[in-house]
């Protein structure tokens, strides 16, 4: 169960290596939920998909600009969102990684990554203030993300073995 | 990330350990498969067992491993994937892209 000291607010600078740190702070703050390590790992993986994607994408990879996660609970939903500093995208634009030309890409499989592992997530562009992607895990009954295997709009196609 | 780069029966083998992850690992693996290739390896061997994460990074070098290697005339497989591994290069669907071995015995007996 989740309990007061759960939720957490961290502010990074845009380099990779604090991706490490926000994986011990997240898994720190996991471990207040009643979440087996499968589905640690999986949002773990998500989260770092988000912030990686800030550092690059959005700051640029310019240190001092600054990568903000927090986490916090909805009713039943373990919400994680991240701030860049960018100047946002158009979602419109990404490729499908699946499509048979893109298969072999070295690139563009990170929001293809969320999507698999959580059950929404959500952008939004504040001009001069950067990007926000809210991270959203159901806790509450069976979840959408426990099957692992999706088409390129996140949608579940396929069960995941137990 | 850590590798070990060791040679068995005609075959560079690649242990791979801890995270392929953005910044670190990616690059890691990269600098060893030309490392391997530049020595004249004809056949690579990643082992993946103790692998414990891979982000969208390290799996777009794993596709790069497999490109980088076949455009230069080798041969690339991959064994001793763990279940965590497995299920991202089934969700991306590149688990047929690669040749995956249960073990190190069966990917060499197969180049």
């Amino acid at each position: 169960m989740p309990t007061e000291s759960s939720p957490f607010h961290l502010t990074i600078g845009s380099r990779f290596e604090n991706i490490e740190l926000v994986h011990a702070v997240l898994a720190d703050a996991l471990s207040a939920f009643d979440l087996d390590e499968e589905s640690r790992h999986w949002i773990d993986l998500a989260v770092r998909e988000a912030v990686a994607n800030a550092i690059k994408h959005g700051n640029r990879l310019e240190p001092e600009k600054r990568v903000e996660i927090e986490l916090e609970m909805e009713h039943e939903d373990l919400v994680v969102r991240v701030r860049d500093e960018g100047e946002g995208f158009d979602p419109g634009d990404l490729n499908d990684p699946l499509a048979p030309e893109n298969r072999l890409r070295p690139n563009g499989r990170g929001i293809f990554y969320m999507k698999s592992f959580m059950d929404d997530i959500e952008y939004r562009f504040r001009p001069g203030e950067g990007t926000e992607v809210t991270l959203r895990k159901r806790l509450g009954g069976e979840s959408e993300s426990d099957r692992v295997g999706t088409d390129a709009s996140g949608n579940p196609v396929d069960e995941k073995e137990t | 990330m850590k590798i070990n780069v060791r040679q068995r029966e005609g075959v560079t083998i690649l242990d791979l350990k801890g995270k392929i992850t953005i910044g670190v690992g990616d690059v890691a693996l990269r600098d060893a498969i030309h490392q391997a290739l530049d020595a004249g390896a004809k056949h690579i061997l990643i082992n993946l067992d103790d692998v414990t994460t891979i982000d969208s990074s390290g799996v777009g070098e794993l596709v790069s491993s497999y490109t980088t290697v076949t455009n230069r005339g080798s041969k690339l497989k991959l064994a001793n994937l763990p279940p965590k591994v497995a299920d991202i290069l089934q969700i991306t669907q590149l688990i047929t892209v690669f040749d995956v071995y249960e073990d190190e015995e069966e990917a060499i007996a197969a180049f």
